[in-house]
């Protein structure tokens, strides 16, 4: 089901990934209108790996949800593969997730009650892909990981990197175009924070994949990134190209 | 998602907090178990009463009269059928059509008339009945003294309580206890009695006989009165109340019917019917038709009336007993469904605690990619499972509950020296019923969580920490 409803990349005409225009995200707190995302127009390239950056409520969080479909513009356009997500219904924006899009976060969220070789099969259940091929997968996928040896632990069983590692492998499994991370390594120490990274690293040279990383960590973003954007009260206050510094390693 | 999988994740999830869950399953299953030994009970009792009243001989039995008998009655069934007149004459052809027809038992004509008895030399005036041997199983002759008659023509009799106490002028003062069947019986079994009565003689040839007590002649048909006698030998005494006593058992003394049909006894309607005796056939007033099963007295009866006749049956009567059933079963039905409905509080209780509890993981879900309809999908499961579950112990609970309360009731029947009745029945369309009916109600306990889960908002679950 995944890989006949997901596009390849061969299908890719458009050069650019993603592109928003003039996207504004606001919302009501009390009598106060917030503006979360005001006004950012972004285009990222197919296979580009983009840094979201900004200080804690400068928006950045709020315009990666907007990107994962998660969450609908108040205004603007957000367009993923000639598709606007603004105008998707609840079920196509499911579908979209599903299928185009893969997801890490800060706090891993994997679910505390599934083992993990539960978690990473989760999405393909979704996908109604069958039971056979779902585990065959599953299992290849924390293979990749390095986690063969913990696939019927819980999540609290394992360390935080494990743990980070489990839910790239969930964000993988359907072969999604576009990797989005919140702040990835935000719980995670340095060492295994740069283990995280050089995976991700990986499946964008590897994979092709688009990435998008929200992080408020500079250094980390030059290491990693070719591109970084900043945003501050909602607006794009600056985007320059990057030469990551560990490109050549890893 | 595909079925298999939402019950499996469903069921995972009942196990995560299994505590709760089985709380409210239990509260469920009581629900089911007050509506089954509700159910259970209404329609056990409906069936002793049918048992009861099929053994009474009433519930299988049809009267059939000549539509000319009912002349001038303006019965809807007279309105529908054909005009009087040309009515059929209820003779010997006719009810042995009827005995033949199917899911007819027996047929057999109702006699009955008045006549003189005598027994130690002392005349007494009482209405007699004829019955068929089948009457034998029939619950007015429990706890009758002697035996039934040897046979279909035997030369017997068995009386009435209170025409054998006349017999033995043994008749209590008002107030007084009356004297058991057994001391009446002790001295009249075995005895004989002494049936006088006028006999219909057919007479074909014109000269009347001396003795007759009177010859009739109309249209060339003819026919004698002769005062005959037959001597009975006693070989019951029955326990009826005489103000009880229903259909053919309305009568003082009984004989067996192919004697009494043997008697040519002059009837009443002997002296209407007279042009169409002539035939040599016999006549009759009115038919007993016994059907082999109660339900099939429906059918049974249109026919008989497309014959042309008119038909009376308790089912009449019985209708009404069926309403007062499907009353009863209306007010058990509901009684037992509001334990249902209260437990049913209990599933939307325990799902909208789910929710808040699992908010995040519905947030991870959403995240990953489960659409709206997977996550309404999972908590409609997940009531679904808790309903079918709770069915399932819910009627084994009410069940159990019923054989006790049977076992109880019993044991008090056998005290008071009653026999054993079996009031308690649980078919097997009821437990399917209450399972199924524990499934939909618990499904509709979990449309408001199951919606309310489908619509939170991805990002703001994830945001809780």
């Amino acid at each position: 089901m995944a890989s006949t409803t997901a596009p390849t990349s061969s299908q890719d005409t458009s050069t650019f990934a993603i592109r928003s225009e003039n996207v504004c995200r606001h919302y009501k707190m009390g009598e106060t209108l917030i503006r979360a995302v005001d006004g950012v127009s972004l285009d990222v390239r197919a296979g580009e790996f983009v840094a979201l950056l900004g200080s804690s409520g400068s928006g950045k969080s709020s315009m990666l949800n907007l990107i994962a479909g998660l969450d609908r513009p108040t205004s603007g356009s957000v367009i993923v593969q000639d598709r606007d997500l603004a105008k998707m219904s609840r079920e196509e924006l499911a579908k979209y997730r599903l299928h185009v899009v893969g997801m890490v976060f800060q706090s891993f969220n994997l679910i505390a009650s599934m083992t993990l070789l539960e978690n990473v099969e989760l999405p393909l259940r979704f996908a109604e892909v069958d039971r056979g091929k779902r585990e065959t997968m599953a299992r290849e996928a924390l293979e990749r990981v390095g986690l063969k040896a913990r696939l019927d632990h819980r999540p609290s069983e394992l360390s935080g990197g494990e743990q980070q590692r489990a839910a790239l492998a969930r964000a993988l499994i359907n072969r999604p175009k576009l990797l989005l991370a919140d702040e990835p390594t935000g719980n995670l120490d340095s060492h295994t924070g740069t283990e995280i990274m050089n995976m991700v690293r990986d499946f964008n040279r590897e994979l092709g994949m688009t990435v998008v990383m929200v992080t408020h960590e500079r250094a980390l973003a030059e290491r990693y990134v070719q591109r970084m954007v900043f945003l501050a009260d909602g607006k794009l206050v600056d985007d320059r190209s990057n030469s990551p510094s560990a490109g050549g390693q890893g | 998602m595909k079925i298999p999988d939402l019950a499996e994740l469903a069921l995972r999830n009942l196990r995560e907090s299994i505590l709760r869950n089985s709380l409210t399953t239990i509260g469920i299953s009581v629900g089911v178990a007050s509506l089954v030994a509700m159910l259970s009970l209404g329609i056990g009792l409906q069936q002793m009463a049918s048992r009861r009243l099929v053994k009474s001989g009433l519930f299988d039995t049809i009267i059939v009269t000549s539509r000319r008998e009912m002349r001038g009655m303006g019965r809807e069934e007279e309105r529908n059928g054909p005009i009087p007149g040309e009515s059929r004459v209820l003779d010997e052809p006719a009810r042995a059509e009827i005995d033949k027809m199917p899911n007819v038992a027996e047929a057999y004509p109702d006699i009955r008339f008045a006549s003189e008895l005598r027994f130690d030399d002392k005349d007494h005036m009482s209405v007699i009945a004829a019955l068929p041997q089948s009457a034998k199983s029939n619950d007015a002759f429990e706890g009758m003294q002697g035996s039934f008659f040897t046979s279909e023509d035997a030369s017997e009799a068995i009386l009435q309580k209170s025409f054998a106490e006349e017999l033995l002028g043994k008749t209590p003062a008002l107030g007084a206890s009356e004297p058991s069947v057994v001391d009446l019986a002790k001295p009249l079994l075995g005895k004989e009695l002494t049936l006088v009565y006028s006999q219909r003689e057919n007479s074909p040839p014109p000269p009347l006989r001396p003795d007759s007590a009177g010859g009739i002649e109309v249209a060339g048909a003819s026919y004698s009165v002769v005062s005959r006698e037959q001597k009975l030998k006693i070989v019951g005494v029955a326990d009826l109340d005489p103000e009880s006593m229903r259909g053919p058992t309305r009568a003082k003394v009984f004989l067996p019917l192919k004697l009494a049909e043997g008697l040519h006894v002059m009837l009443p309607t002997d002296l209407r019917e007279i042009s169409r005796a002539a035939s040599g056939q016999s006549v009759y007033s009115s038919i007993s038709v016994r059907v082999k099963n109660p339900s099939q007295i429906q059918p049974v009866e249109d026919a008989i009336k497309k014959m042309g006749f008119t038909t009376f049956s308790i089912l009449d009567a019985s209708r009404g007993l069926r309403q007062f059933f499907a009353v009863l079963y209306a007010f058990l039905g509901i009684f037992g469904s509001l334990a249902l409905i209260v437990a049913s509080v209990g599933i939307v209780n325990t799902l909208v605690m789910a929710i808040l509890e699992r908010r995040r993981e519905i947030g991870i879900m959403k995240a990953i990619g489960a659409s709206d309809g997977d996550v309404q999908k999972l908590f409609f499961a997940e009531a679904g499972a808790m309903g079918i579950l709770g069915g399932i112990v819910g009627v084994l609970l009410g069940w159990a509950i019923g054989q006790v309360i049977n076992f109880g009731t019993n044991i008090y029947l056998k005290r008071q020296s009653l026999p054993p009745e079996h009031f308690w029945a649980v078919p097997l369309m009821l437990v399917a019923g209450a399972i199924v009916f524990s499934f939909f109600v618990s499904l509709i306990a979990g449309t408001y969580p199951a919606r309310r889960a489908a619509r939170l908002d991805p990002v703001q679950a994830l945001r809780y920490e």
